[in-house]
């Protein structure tokens, strides 16, 4: 599995709502479209429902990135889950820059259930943006 | 602009001008309880007490430099189940008010039959520091010293950053700065509550009086200079703890007691995560995770219990600075509270404890905002 970047592989915990970015996931493997296997994918029911706590945590034990992907703005399956969850985003991201750790580990991606090849694209994206990174200084430290 | 009266301060005695006024409040029946600090007989320490025999409030001292527990809490313990059925007056500091604003809106307290009477705050002491002060110098001392615009490096963390040390939620200030304190104090009603409590004290209240425009004035220049001491203090703080190295350091020394959780009058979550059985695992997982770094520090999840706190709050920290003081190894938590809980705030236009119409940020939305997250 190692290649290029010292055989750096990133490790990306996304968080997929079922409705959309979990569907999508599933058409980008039904239809074949090729992306890198470094997304570990847990589906919930929506990405409302996704505590920052589960983000930190997957950063502080072995993730070098994490994803929360929903429906669009709008489309959410439960109304406004969403919307609520967008705004947890961007308290997370805020909180992360004002404290100067890597907000830029942090990822969102709207992508409803018909946009396969837009899911296997942000794979792509947040993968190789990530080996870029390196890997992430909070997931190593015994000490946190 | 709001209807006002004036208190004079009989023989330049500031405490116990206000003790009368407090006293006048229960004995002409205009309420029936008072919550306001009390003098400990001890002498060590000041102490929010519910008061319903006027005799005590000889013993009431408001501008007594200590803060031994953010009263939001006191209310939210007093209120939560049931709002008060007497009418009850309750005197409390601009952070105190801003805490209960924020419980308020977390359905924590409520407000029913309360009169809030907030003070212009000159800051407090820790509660260990507050009887060598008490040993040497009176409230009176303390709260004249301090609108003379002497910094006091002995205040609490919170205090000497606190942006703001005058009520933004009231229904009756009793208003201290840009006042001639040897002659009087402001009593400025801001609702029809706090109008009812001035007639009630048999008080005339006039509208855009001139001691109302002094503390207006003085107020302004005050929020001025302390934006000024907040942009510092914001650029140290990010010099300090910023990255994850420096962030590492500061937490070194917890314990993770939770005591800042605990203390926290806006983390009020009944049952914590971070104290449920989600974190009572196997010891095969505490081994499994140890093997997969070589070591793990025990107890575990520490910097994870501060950052998820601070998302979970961030929004409503009111900056009162409760968390350091509950500290036991003096962790700056104030700094980095008040340095994210700022940002959040900004992001959202929001300002804990200012009004319950503002919907706190975590639990609102609005369909255009935030357009870069989830951004190609």
């Amino acid at each position: 599995m190692a290649e290029g970047n010292n055989g750096f592989e990133p490790k990306i915990i996304g968080f997929l709502c079922n409705w959309c970015t979990a569907s999508a996931a599933d058409l980008a493997g039904t239809t074949r479209a090729q992306y890198p296997p470094n997304l570990h994918p847990v589906r919930v029911m929506c990405s409302g429902t996704v505590d920052p706590v589960y983000l930190i945590k997957s950063l502080l034990s072995g993730a070098d990135a994490v994803m929360v992907g929903g429906c669009h703005p709008g489309d959410c399956h439960y109304v406004s889950g969403n919307y609520k969850a967008r705004r947890r985003m961007a308290m997370l991201q805020n909180i992360f820059e004002s404290l100067g750790l890597d907000a830029n580990r942090i990822w969102t991606r709207w992508i409803s259930a018909s946009e396969g090849p837009e899911f296997a694209a942000a794979v792509r994206e947040i993968t190789e943006e990530t080996r870029k990174q390196g890997p992430n200084p909070l997931s190593t430290d015994w000490a946190l | 602009m709001a209807k006002s009266a004036t208190l004079a301060v009989k023989d330049g005695k500031i405490r116990s001008s206000i003790n009368a006024l407090l006293a006048d409040l229960l004995s002409k029946q205009v309420v029936e309880a008072v919550l306001v600090p009390l003098a400990h007989p001890a002498g060590n320490n000041v102490v929010q007490s519910l008061v319903t025999n006027p005799d005590y409030l000889e013993q009431a001292d408001v501008f007594a430099p200590v803060m031994p527990v953010n009263a939001g809490r006191i209310i939210q313990a007093m209120t939560r189940l049931t709002p008060a059925n007497k009418k009850t007056a309750v005197v409390m500091r601009p952070c105190e008010l801003r805490a209960l604003v924020e419980l308020v809106k977390l359905r924590q307290a409520q407000l029913d039959n309360l009169y809030l009477i907030g003070i212009d705050c000159p800051g407090a002491y820790s509660v260990s520091d507050y009887p060598k002060y008490a040993a040497e110098k009176t409230s009176d001392d303390f709260v004249k010293a301090a609108w003379n615009g002497k910094d006091d490096p002995m205040l609490r963390a919170g205090c000497q950053v606190c942006e703001y040390p005058v009520p933004l939620m009231t229904d009756l200030t009793i208003g201290s700065v840009g006042q001639d304190l040897k002659k009087q104090l402001l009593l400025l009603a801001s609702t029809e509550k706090g109008e009812e409590l001035l007639e009630g004290l048999g008080l005339t209240a006039e509208e855009d009086s001139q001691a109302a425009a002094q503390r207006h004035t003085a107020v302004d220049q005050l929020l001025n200079k302390i934006k000024e001491t907040r942009e510092k203090f914001f650029e140290q703080t990010r010099e300090e703890i910023g990255g994850a190295d420096k962030l590492a350091t500061v937490f070194g020394p917890c314990i993770k007691c939770q005591n800042c959780r605990v203390a926290c009058p806006v983390c009020y979550c009944r049952e914590c995560f971070f104290v449920s059985p989600t974190f009572e695992l196997e010891a095969e997982k505490y081994l499994g995770a140890a093997e997969k770094r070589g070591a793990m520090r025990m107890p575990t999840d520490t910097l994870l219990f501060h950052l998820t706190r601070m998302t979970h709050m961030a929004a409503s920290c009111i900056g009162c600075g409760a968390c350091e003081e509950a500290c036991p190894n003096a962790i700056p938590l104030l700094k980095i509270f008040q340095l994210t809980g700022t940002n959040v705030q900004k992001l959202f236009d929001y300002i804990p404890g200012r009004s319950l119409e503002d919907e706190l940020p975590p639990t609102a939305f609005k369909e255009d905002e935030l357009e870069w997250i989830g951004e190609k």
